[in-house]
């Protein structure tokens, strides 16, 4: 009998923003909970996310951001959304970057940097992307240890073959 | 095997009534999933039903490693392919309820 082939998920993070990193990582995460092999594969601004200068600086901006809304911060404004030219002010972002990261604390959600690392020691495979790692001019230095290598696009192809792809 | 004669599984393979659960039985079940249980298997299968008890549901991968002042690694190495349902299952709970 030919041994069954295990099931296999793979996530391209293409994002940086700070909203964008976690749900590879959630969703990664509990794939591996349940014995699923998981490979991610860090492009663009995705690879903000596991490079030593920016894993802990991720953002997250309100500008042209319409799901933002002020009942967020527990103001009584219902659907009211944050104004744009109020999302411009110095500091908004730096504000809604520590709202959100208080709130992910509080549900007891793990910083980025300590996600990935739960995730590569529960055998998820990392890679980063050798186009856009040539293009941001990113050294293997400048990476966290939890990438793997870099690679090219045909590379992921082949190591993905079978996998189910989820794009974020 | 005449131990789960005693306990009812849903389709899923979780124990329907966590009362039903004995040593015993958690042996069966560990080697059902390929698993001898040792000490350290111990450990994490006693802080789930404490932990379970309290709140109800089997603690997240998360709550075990922080709980006990284990590595995920080393928690991946004791309950191999889904430690998630299977430190659950063995524990005679149900599914882990939430994400991280």
């Amino acid at each position: 009998m030919a041994e069954e082939k295990n099931r296999h998920i793979a996530f391209i993070c293409s994002k940086g923003d700070l909203d964008m990193a976690y749900p590879a990582l959630i969703m990664g995460w509990a794939a591996l909970g349940d014995g699923i092999d998981v490979t991610l594969f860090f492009t663009f601004w995705g690879l903000d996310l596991v490079t030593e200068k920016r894993v802990d600086r991720l953002e997250i901006a309100p500008v042209a951001n319409t799901s933002f809304k002020m009942s967020m911060m527990g103001l009584p404004t219902g659907n009211w959304g944050i104004p744009n030219i109020m999302g411009i002010i110095p500091g908004m972002s730096a504000f809604a970057t520590w709202f959100m990261k208080m709130k992910m604390k509080a549900l007891g959600v793990p910083p980025v940097r300590e996600y990935l690392e739960m995730l590569s020691d529960a055998g998820a495979n990392m890679y980063g992307c050798k186009m856009t790692v040539d293009m941001f001019d990113i050294k293997d230095e400048d990476f966290l240890p939890c990438i793997d290598k870099v690679v090219t696009a045909s590379d992921f192809m082949d190591m993905t073959e079978g996998a189910q792809i989820v794009f974020i | 095997m005449t131990a789960l004669n005693t306990i009812t599984l849903n389709e899923e393979g979780f124990m329907t009534n966590p009362a039903e659960w004995t040593e015993d039985i958690a042996t069966v079940l560990a080697e059902k999933e390929g698993i001898t249980l040792t000490d350290a298997h111990w450990a994490i299968i006693n802080f789930s039903r404490e932990k379970a008890a309290d709140s109800g549901a089997a603690p997240t991968l998360r709550q075990i490693t922080q709980g006990i002042g284990i590595t995920t690694k080393e928690l991946f190495a004791l309950y191999p392919k889904g430690p998630a349902k299977k430190v659950a299952k063995i524990s005679g709970l149900g599914k882990p309820e939430g994400c991280v």
